[in-house]
């Protein structure tokens, strides 16, 4: 598991994704992400990054119905996977315990 | 407003993107693009095409390298689909193929003729740089072009116009000689020539050496006359003796000239010319041409130029007659002997090429003819395919899909087609080397042949299957599925015009043909003034059959099979030999005097049974006779005289007196006017041919045999050769006989090709209005008046093609007849038989399916709806 590396940008995308939950697709992620970073992505990256977590087995996706505005092409949602939890279980747990080992200076 | 996005981009991203990738990407980017476009299009635009962009990197690109449009299968599935097709409508396949193998296999034969024609003396090493030397003289304001050449016109060429020339060789024409090797005795047919020859020719050596014709008392064999004397054995060094007079010893042996050599069959033996003029009883001036000059030219040496530049060779050593002539020479190049030997007014107007560009157009029209016959029938039954192209057209099936689909089937079609047309053409190759009087040999393993046939094949897949594929792809699917497809009013058109031509160009055949046909019989049935039937020639090749002529006669006469006996200079069926400068009272001083000669003796008139028409035929009864001419019609007329007997007539410084007038004899072409001609009395032993008239109450192949037996008797040392007249004669129209014939199987298959495909097509229409007939059936309308609506469409074409056809056909073959001074006219009952005749095959074509239609039991066809 731990050769499995998530790069910084896979991690929000794979956080959003869990976020989402069933609702994950291309479209909205990215707006997701955009309101939360409070900065422009290109739906490119975001595909990129959905293509590298799913490789890695930590999403998997279904196709979903056809809507007017896509020209007629289905969407495509992601769902987190157990093993994609558990990852971002593991880089919480370790963020955090590196961040406890912060001693408490003043920093004022 | 409804935007989308940028087209390009889109184009660009669907033809790079992978498939599993395609759907989501395509879908986020379009509607991420409609949200943008809301407000700020442009942008929108912009931002489309740059994602578009930022995709192209390996993990979305489709791996091109494995692609593969898998259309193997597809075109696995074209051949099934077509297949089934065929086997579907058996009838319908079986005149397609048939049609086009019938008229691949005639293309083929025909290119093979083809070929052969234009291969004529290629296999010459020489073949761009050997020439004949001809002369244009100028007779009677007319220019006449011979091969013929005075024994100084060699030395002369090689003294003064060396420098265009490697070599200059004269030869004499092909004539027969008897080769002797002790009781081994045949007559064979060669040349006598100059020592330079072999090397001209580019004779192939199998055995000995071919320049040593130097020496006058060498020969050069052909292999096949080798093996006929020596069989196995080495025949460098030994002795033949040529023409019982001379022992020639044989340096060389070649390899026999092949069947497409201008001189093939003429050169069993080279003799050296010297042997010739040796002999004596030839003429060295520059007006005795008996000769046949060949020239290779020097190298760099532009053929045109040599030939304008010896143009006046003889003209300056020539005075007094000749000089009269204009004699002009010029240079005939080996690439145009075969193909290109007529010349009109001195200039060379092509020759047998027309026949090459008749047969060769026959031959495409022939496969046109078919091609029409499988678009004609594609085309009418697209109502049956045109559901099958709607339901292939809504499952995603491009035009350019159905193109191929199509394609493939007539591919299939021709494929097949093109199997049977080599199975006919081999079958056939031997029927039509007869006909055709060629030796035609195919070599299967030439890659090149097969090339062209493939390359042939494909075109004519390409010609047949383009109409229907482009007509049948087009359907609108929605159209054909909704079942309000209609061929529109004007969808038969083309089908129609298509069968005219079709039937135009039967038609011209047949013209064509009949006019060729009754051409030969005009010229066979023309009054020749003597009888043919009985009459026997047989050549005086030797001293000893001279010396003994009398003493056979006298025998022959006795034996009671034969009725006559005479010699003569040359047969009456080809009588060539004509002197200048006869003189008359009344003469037009500008007239040359040229009059056709032949020298005969007492009895010839009597042998041959020519008719007397005034005065009387020479007699023993009186000595005068020596000195006495006979003329015929046609010498009268030339020399414009009143009445004829008695006048006096000088040639060569004496004086003759005519005693009698000749009804015309066909002594030269058949298709030219009679030549004039006098006969005089042979004084200076010229005789060449002994004439004999079997009597008809023995039989032919009796009195033969008596001949035979009484010659041998007194010539034993000279071969028996004979030949019948009439023979002789059905040789002066064997060509006109072989194009006729030709040409008129041509037709039959053309008209039989067309007819395949009216039958075809009849069928297919009486299929088609099935209800319709049965309905009008049922409501009372009578065998004959549906028998008439069927009919009527393509006797209606028909007339349309014979009225196109008939005057085409009259123009074309009143311009072949104009060749021949004595000739037919096309008559205008001709056309109309023609045009009745197509009328009637057509009728009986379309009949049989009209008659079968109209005659079936309405329920069967109503009862199903």
């Amino acid at each position: 598991m731990t050769q499995q590396s998530l790069g910084e940008f896979e991690e929000l995308v794979l956080l959003m994704v869990a976020a989402l939950h069933d609702e994950a697709y291309g479209v909205a992620i990215l707006e997701g992400l955009e309101e939360k970073l409070k900065k422009k992505v290109n739906i490119s990256a975001v595909h990129v990054a959905l293509k590298r977590i799913e490789d890695k087995g930590f999403v998997k996706s279904r196709f979903g119905g056809i809507t007017e505005d896509r020209g007629g092409r289905r969407k495509k949602f992601y769902v987190i996977t157990a093993l994609g939890k558990k990852i971002l279980d593991n880089q919480y747990a370790l963020r955090t315990s590196i961040y406890q080992q912060i001693p408490k200076i003043s920093f004022g | 407003m409804k935007i989308n996005p940028p087209k390009r981009p889109l184009q660009f991203l669907r033809w790079f993107c992978r498939e599993d990738y395609l759907e989501e990407i395509e879908g986020d980017l379009t509607e991420v693009f409609k949200k943008q476009a809301q407000s700020h299009p442009r942008q929108a635009k912009w931002k489309f095409a740059w994602s578009v962009v930022k995709y192209f990197r390996p993990e979305f690109i489709k791996s091109f390298k494995n692609y593969q449009p898998n259309a193997y299968g597809m075109y696995k599935s074209y051949f099934k689909v077509g297949w089934r097709n065929l086997l579907r409508s058996k009838g319908y396949s079986l005149i397609n193929i048939g049609g086009l193998a019938l008229g691949m296999s005639v293309a083929i034969l025909i290119g093979l003729w083809v070929f052969d024609e234009l291969s004529y003396n290629k296999h010459q090493k020489n073949y761009d740089s050997v020439a004949a030397v001809l002369q244009n003289n100028t007779e009677d304001g007319k220019i006449e072009t011979w091969s013929s050449q005075s024994y100084q016109l060699g030395p002369e060429l090689r003294n003064s116009y060396g420098s265009y020339f490697k070599f200059v060789v004269m030869s004499s024409f092909a004539g027969n000689s008897i080769l002797a090797k002790e009781e081994k005795v045949f007559t064979m047919t060669g040349c006598f020539m100059e020592a330079d020859g072999p090397e001209l020719l580019s004779l192939q050596m199998m055995k000995g050496t071919s320049t040593g014709l130097k020496d006058p008392s060498s020969l050069l064999l052909s292999a096949s006359a080798a093996t006929v004397f020596f069989g196995a054995d080495d025949p460098i060094g030994k002795v033949l003796k040529l023409d019982n007079s001379v022992d020639l010893k044989i340096i060389g042996v070649y390899q026999d000239i092949p069947d497409n050599s201008s001189f093939r069959g003429e050169l069993a033996f080279i003799a050296p010319l010297e042997v010739l003029v040796n002999r004596g009883g030839r003429n060295f001036g520059w007006g005795n041409n008996w000769l046949q000059v060949f020239v290779q030219l020097a190298e760099n040496v532009d053929m045109q130029q040599a030939s304008i530049a010896i143009k006046d060779a003889k003209m300056k050593n020539v005075d007094g007659d000749d000089k009269r002539f204009k004699p002009e020479l010029l240079l005939h190049p080996m690439s145009k002997w075969h193909l290109y030997s007529d010349f009109k007014d001195g200039v060379n107007v092509g020759g047998r090429i027309e026949f090459v560009w008749l047969f060769g157009l026959i031959g495409v029209f022939v496969v046109l003819l078919a091609c029409i016959n499988f678009m004609n029938l594609s085309t009418a039954r697209s109502l049956k395919r045109s559901k099958e192209v709607g339901v292939r057209k809504v499952i995603g099936s491009g035009r350019g899909e159905l193109i191929r689909q199509f394609f493939i089937e007539s591919l299939l079609v021709v494929s097949l087609a093109f199997i049977f047309s080599i199975l006919l053409v081999h079958l056939f190759l031997p029927w039509f080397n007869l006909i055709a009087s060629k030796n035609i040999r195919i070599d299967w393993l030439n890659p090149s042949l097969w090339l062209a046939l493939f390359a042939s094949a494909l075109f004519v897949t390409l010609l047949a299957g383009s109409y229907p594929s482009f007509y049948l792809s087009a359907f609108s699917p929605i159209k054909v599925l909704k079942g309000t497809f209609r061929v529109g009013k004007y969808a038969a058109l083309p089908r129609k015009a298509l069968v005219i031509v079709q039937f135009s160009v039967s038609v011209i055949l047949a013209i064509g043909a009949t006019v060729v046909y009754q051409q030969i019989q005009f010229a066979k049935n023309r009054p020749i003034g003597y009888e043919l039937n009985g009459l026997v020639t047989v050549p005086i090749q030797t001293q000893e059959v001279k010396k003994n002529y009398h003493v056979l006669r006298n025998e022959l006469l006795a034996s009671g099979v034969i009725a006559e006996v005479s010699t003569s200079e040359t047969t009456v069926t080809n009588l060539w030999w004509s002197d200048w400068g006869y003189e008359w009272k009344g003469k037009d001083p500008n007239s040359p005097g040229h009059i056709y000669r032949g020298a005969i003796d007492y009895e010839f008139g009597k042998t041959i049974g020519w008719k007397i028409i005034e005065g009387r035929d020479f007699s023993r009864d009186f000595p005068s006779d020596s000195s006495a001419f006979i003329l015929n019609e046609a010498a009268v007329k030339y020399m414009g005289l009143k009445n004829p007997i008695g006048e006096n007539i000088r040639s060569l410084g004496r004086n003759y007196t005519v005693i009698g007038v000749v009804e015309d004899m066909v002594t030269q072409s058949l298709y030219e006017s009679n030549k004039q001609t006098i006969f005089v009395l042979d004084r200076f032993d010229r005789a060449n041919f002994i004439n004999v008239r079997i009597n008809p109450e023995a039989g032919a192949s009796k009195a033969i045999e008596e001949l035979n037996r009484l010659f041998v008797k007194y010539n034993p040392n000279t071969p028996f050769e004979y030949k019948f007249a009439d023979d002789e004669f059905a040789g002066k129209f064997s060509f006109e006989a072989r194009v006729g014939k030709l040409v008129g199987i041509f037709a039959l298959i053309a008209i039989f090709i067309s007819c395949l495909g009216l039958f075809g097509l009849a069928s297919f229409m009486a299929e088609q209005r099935l209800k319709e007939i049965s309905i009008r059936k049922v409501l009372g309308a009578t065998v004959s008046g549906l028998w008439q609506m069927l009919s009527k469409d393509f006797v209606i074409m028909t007339i349309a093609s014979c009225l196109l056809a008939a005057p085409i056909g009259y123009y074309l073959m009143n311009g072949w007849l104009q060749q021949y001074e004595y000739r037919n006219t096309i008559s205008g009952w001709l056309l109309l038989i023609i045009g009745i005749g197509a009328l009637m095959i057509t009728l009986t074509t379309v009949s049989f399916q009209a008659v079968k239609a109209a005659l079936m039991n309405p329920v069967n066809s109503l009862k199903s709806e």
